[in-house]
Parts: C-alpha cells; structure tokens; sequence
C-alpha cells in the first residue's frame, strides 16, 4: 500500500509538472503582458507609446490633449444645457442612421452607463486621439468620421455639458446585449446570436413555391454593402465575435478593449471607452454566446463526479472482498 | 455435427453453440495474472476504457458534425455546442479523451522501460503496444483537423510540409497527401474518413492483437520474477490462493483495474466539468484562415517532445532526427542487450538512463510549445542532442550490466 502510493505519488508530481511547463508556463512565455490600466483613461499609455516611438512632437500633443481632458472633467456640467447640444449629436446618432464614412454611428441609449466619463470627453473633444487611432489620419482628425465633431462642439463647457447630460439621461438599466449592440456590433457581426453589423437578422419567409428567399437575399445585399465599407474603412473585415470568449483570455479581452494598441500595435481598432459596468456586460454577452455550456455544466458536474466518487467507494469495497484473503 | 441436446437453461443452449463456458474460463477466470502488481498494471484496461470513451463520445459527435470546410467549424463550435442537447458534454469529454489517453500511454510505455516488460518474449507486446502509439498518433492529428480551426489548418499545412522531404522537394507527395496545393475540402474529407472509419478499425485490431500478444509470454510483475504459470495456477486453484503468485484476470484482477479506473473517471470528470481548456486549444477557435498565420503554431502536447526534436536542427538534419524519434522507441527490445528482466532501480545504469530519458522527454516538451528563440532554443537543441546520445548509450550500458 505505502510503495503504492510512493508511485502514485511520483506519477502525479510527473504529471502536474508537465502540465504547468505546457499550460501555464508556456502561456505565460508566448503572450506579451499588458497590465490592465484598471479603465482608468488618463492616455497613459497613449503617452508611453508615443514615447516609444520617439516622436517628441506627438509625445508633447498627446500629453497636452490628455492634460486638457482632465481640466475639462474637473468641470461642472449643465445636463439641461448639454441636452440641447446633444441635438447635433443626434443628427447623426439615431436609429436607423447610415453609413458614415465606412461605419454607422452607433446607438447612445446607454452611452451614460457603458462609457466612462472621461472617455466620452476626449471623444467629443477629438475621437481619433481619444479612440488612440490618430496614427491613421495624417492628415487631421477632421477625415476622422466623426471628425465634423469639432466644428459643432469644441467649447469646454459645452464638452463637460454634453456629458454630463450623458451621463444622466443616457444611462439607466442596460442588458447584456443592448451592451454590445451598443458598443461592438456596428463593426463586430456574432452569427451565434443571430445578429450582423445591421443588428438583429430580420424573420423572413420563403416563397413556398420557389424555395427563394427573396427578402433574405436583400438583406444580405444590405449587409455585404455594409461589410464592404467597413473592409474600405479599416483595411479588413473586423471579425465575428461569435466565439472570440474562446479564442482570446478574458484578461486579453480586457485590455485589448481598454487599448487596443497595447495588444495589436497599428491596429484599426479604437478604443472602446467602456467603464466597469460596460465591461462586464459586454464580457457576459461574449460568454453567452461564446461558452454557452456554463450554466448547464455547474448543474450537471457536481452529481456525474458524485456518481463517479460513489462507483469508486463501491469498486474498492468489491476489490477488498476479492483481495482479502489472496495475502 | 456436434451433439445438441435439449438445454435447460439460456447459458446451456448457449454453451452448446458457443463454448461459452470454455471461452469464459480461457479468457477470464482462468487467465491468470501475477499477483505482485501495483496500480500501474491497471493501465491497460484504463486505456481501454479511455478508448471505449472516445469511441461512443465520437459516434454521438459524428451525428451532427459536418465535413464540409465551409460547415465544419460552426457545426462543432454552434451545432454541438449550443443546439444539441448535452452536445457540449461530448465534444468536451471527446477533447479531454484525447488528451488523457495519451497520458495514459505515456504512463503504460515507461511502465513497461521500467520494469522490462518488453524483454524474453515480450517483444510483440512492446511492438505491438508501439504499433498501438502510432495509430492513436494518426488518430488524434486526423482528429485535430476536423473543427477547421486554425490551429486544425496551420497544423495540417506543417506536419503534411514535412513530407516534402527538405531538400528533396517531394513536393507531389505533398500534394498527393492534401489531394490539393494547400489543405480544403478534400484534405478536410480524406482526414474525417481516417478518422472515422479507417484508424479506428485499425485500432481495433491492433488492441485486439496487443491483448493477444500477451498470452504466452504473460504478463510481467513488479520483481521482474520469472515463475511457473501453470504450478501457481494449480495452486489458486486447489485453493491455495495466498501461496499461489497468480490470481485470475476476472473477477480478482479486475476488481482491482475497476477501482483504479473509478479514481481516475473522478480526475477525468472533473477536467471535462471545470479544467476543458488544457485539452482544447485558444487558437482553434478562431476559424480557419489561409490568408493569416497564427503567431505561434504548435502541436498538443503529446507531439511536442518529437517536435522539439525537429525544430533546433537545420531542414534536413531536423527531419531525419524526427523521423528516427518517432520510430526509435520500436527499437528497445533490441538496444536493450541485458539479460535481466528487473525493475530499473535494481539494473545499476540503466536506472540513470531511464530517469534521465523521462527528464530529457519533459524537457523536450517544454521547449516544444515555446518559441524557439534565445535560451530556449539553446536548450532544446542540448535536449535533442541529450535524447539520440541516451538512445546511442542503451547498449553499451546495458551490455555491462551484471547478470542479477
């Protein structure tokens, strides 16, 4: 019994060593960290990165765009005054908005309470530095989609205004979808949940005698259309989120959204902006879609390893009843 | 004709036509075992079970998995794993299946360096055995396809590369093997075929040829200790069972492999329930992609010790050192030049040997899933050399041990 379980002992010590040099070792050896910057959006990184690259130039205009942010934020903002600013933004943020300049502007109904506040100021103040996709307009925020932004609302107040307005009216319960319609699904489709760049795939019929789907077809011309400006607009067809929960670690996820750049140097990608509460919505949308096992797992573990104990108790009181007396 | 009679029962009419009671005795209760064993000799029939697993998880993922590129990776990862019922419980069982039996062979093969069960007529069962490790090999990397990931894709475009032979540009065979420049459909459809049909058929009967090769030779015990089968059998049977050094296959040995496999369904159930990633891969679950190029393409890590031994060497020298590591294990019985069948704690050398093979193999798979650049390169390549100068050893280590 005793060298049973010296062997034991050494097959498992084997086995656990080996499973942290391939798994945790060699995971934590091939992926570059990125420290989470905690949704704190103070362009840190954005600075370190232009320092990186030597560029004293953009060194000094990300410091002083990110400078200027935090003054605006110290600022009081008038919700009532900040909603009828926001009537420029709703010429372009509301339903059934078009395609602009590669993308649709997407829905603010819960701009409030997925974004964090300082982030939403440096959107309004310039959203190719905000979103840390300046690299990409060379030529000035203004070719930037939602470059026009400057020329309707550039004051600090009216920034701090707009906001603050946000932040009280535009916020309120969101689900985990509203999140990620919200948030990723103007560029992102996730075909497990049944939704494109357009939203939710429409309930159409097919004409019984044909077989066709003609309603279908249009749709998905609509959707090809779209898609086409977004490849034009970011060089590539952003991907399907459907399944990225299993693809990437939760902490990659996190830090990508928080900074895209500090994962994929040079991408397309902008920043999202999203706050604690917009985060872990979106994540739970991705885990819905991406693991959806979950649920059913913790219900069904705990009594199919049970049964397994309980086989394993009744296999060695047989074995004993065998064994006794061979020795 | 042989002589029918009225039966009186089931097992009689039975009996008549089937020799059922002999067929029992042959095969279980007079099959007999050596008593001095430990839980390692249960890991035969854990891997068959381990087997049995793989088979039935299979035929339920086989009713809804399509073989079709376009298909393939939704009707895994959607299909299986949100619409059918309970589908994500045998796509997670079928993935840590395969992981774990090849841990399990592992354990079963370096029992069997161990204690020397591969010497004095037991060579058909190492052979056999080693037969067994190849096939599940061409078993699970057929498999690994089958999701049309990109790990499944990238995978497929190196190890059907390695084919091309380095400099001698077999580049028809290449393309003979995928049926096509680069691995679609028809790639994906030969390798569900293999995986289906034709590897487990073959598997079948090789374990069923493994299992045979076992009969006369019998199996070894802990001592390595060479005794009368049929003088100790007499004696079990006359009821000397604490004198007599066998007990019978069924139900004695059994009882034992069942209790042994209990504790190991509780590990196994509790990876498939709450540790699955280990045996499925991130990577695979973005959708095959020719145009991009995952970062960093490896093997499962069962693979990458032989991987390992390819990578730090240039084309040529990495694949004849490749192909020689996937066959060189084959060649025990015969390097092995001692007489003495013990267990290696008692063989002086070769007790070195066998711990130094095992660190060198744990090494190598290490540095297998690591990119192979600065100091890791440098190890692994000390590690490669370190396994043929081990294999070179064996011999002349073994030829001077002292006769025990």
């Amino acid at each position: 019994m005793n060298k049973e379980l010296k062997i034991l002992g050494i097959v498992a010590a084997f086995t656990l060593i080996l499973y942290w040099g391939v798994e945790p070792f060699a995971h934590s050896q091939m992926h570059k960290h990125v420290e989470s910057n905690e949704l704190v959006y103070d362009g840190k990184a954005d600075i370190e990165e232009a320092e990186a690259k030597k560029d004293e130039a953009l060194v000094e205009k990300k410091k002083k765009f990110w400078a200027d942010v935090k003054e605006i934020a110290q600022l009081k903002g008038d919700a009532v005054a900040g909603e009828a600013t926001f009537g420029m933004c709703a010429g372009c943020h509301m339903d059934g908005a078009a395609n602009m300049g590669g993308v649709t502007p997407p829905s603010l109904d819960h701009a409030g309470a997925l974004y964090d506040k300082n982030f939403l100021i440096a959107l309004i103040k310039d959203p190719a530095m905000a979103t840390n996709v300046d690299h990409k307009y060379p030529n000035g925020t203004m070719s930037h989609p939602m470059g026009s932004i400057s020329s309707m609302v550039s004051a600090s107040q009216d920034i701090a205004n707009v906001v603050a307005y946000l932040k009280e009216k535009k916020a309120g319960e969101v689900t985990p979808k509203e999140a990620f319609t919200e948030a990723c699904s103007r560029c992102h489709a996730n075909r497990y949940a049944k939704m494109t760049q357009l939203g939710d795939i429409p309930k159409t019929k097919s004409n019984i005698k044909t077989g066709q789907d003609i309603d279908r077809m249009k749709y998905d011309q609509k959707v090809a259309t779209e898609q086409g400006a977004l490849a034009e607009y970011l060089g590539k067809l952003p991907p399907d989120l459907s399944i990225i929960y299993r693809a990437r670690s939760e902490h990659f996820l996190e830090t990508f959204l928080e900074n895209p750049q500090g994962q994929l140097a040079g991408t397309a990608m902008p920043r999202t902006g999203l706050n604690h509460e917009g985060m872990e919505k979106v994540m739970e949308f991705l885990a819905e879609t991406g693991d959806p096992s979950a649920p059913a797992r913790a219900i069904a573990g705990p009594w199919v390893i049970g049964f397994f104990i309980l086989f394993t108790l009744l296999a060695y009181l047989w074995k004993n009843s065998l064994w006794r007396d061979l020795h | 004709m042989a002589r029918i009679e009225n039966a009186k029962s089931i097992g009689e009419w039975l009996d008549q036509r089937l020799a059922v009671q002999t067929l029992k005795r042959v095969l279980q209760t007079e099959y007999w075992i050596p008593k001095n064993i430990n839980f390692l000799w249960a890991m035969g029939m854990v891997l068959a079970a381990t087997f049995g697993i793989l088979l039935v998880s299979g035929i339920f993922l086989l009713m809804y998995y399509n073989p079709s590129t376009d298909l393939a990776f939704d009707s895994v990862n959607y299909t299986i794993m949100t619409e059918v019922g309970y589908g994500w419980l045998w796509r997670h069982i079928h993935g840590v299946g395969a992981s774990l039996v090849f841990l399990i062979i592992y354990i079963h093969m370096f029992t069997g360096i161990y204690y020397g069960s591969y010497k004095k007529g037991r060579e058909l069962i190492w052979l056999s055995g080693m037969l067994l490790y190849v096939l599940f090999s061409a078993e699970a990397f057929s498999g690994y396809m089958l999701p049309w990931g990109q790990m499944s894709y990238w995978a497929g475009m190196v190890i059907t590369n390695l084919f091309s032979g380095g400099s001698l540009h077999a580049d028809g065979l290449v393309e003979w093997i995928r049926g096509d420049y680069v691995p679609a459909q028809a790639f994906l459809s030969r390798f569900f075929m293999l995986h289906v049909l034709l590897l487990p058929l073959v598997i079948i009967g090789a374990i069923v040829f493994h299992f045979g090769t076992l009969r006369i030779p019998h199996v070894n015990n802990q001592d390595g200790e060479d005794f009368d089968f049929n003088e100790a059998a007499e004696l079990y049977k006359n009821g000397q069972k604490k004198e007599s050094k066998v007990i019978p296959f069924s139900p004695v040995f059994l009882s034992k492999d069942v209790f042994v496999m209990g504790i190991y369904f509780v590990l196994f159930f509790y990876l498939v329930f709450y540790h699955f990633e280990f045996a499925m891969d991130p990577v695979n679950f973005d959708p095959a992609d020719g145009l991009k190029t995952p970062t960093h393409i490896y093997p499962e890590w069962y693979f990458l010790w032989s991987y390992e031994v390819l990578r730090p060497f240039s084309t040529n020298v990495g694949l004849i050192a490749f192909a020689i590591a996937q066959v060189i294990f084959f060649t025990i019985p015969f390097l092995d030049r001692s007489p003495n069948v013990a267990p290696a704690n008692r063989r002086g050398l070769f007790h070195l040997w066998f711990w130094a093979m095992l660190v060198d193999m744990l090494v190598l798979t290490f540095m297998g899933k690591l990119p192979p650049q600065g100091i890791w390169s440098t190890i692994g390549l000390v590690a490669a050399l370190v396994f043929f100068a081990l294999w070179i050893a064996l011999p002349i280590i073994t030829k001077s041990e002292k006769k025990l």
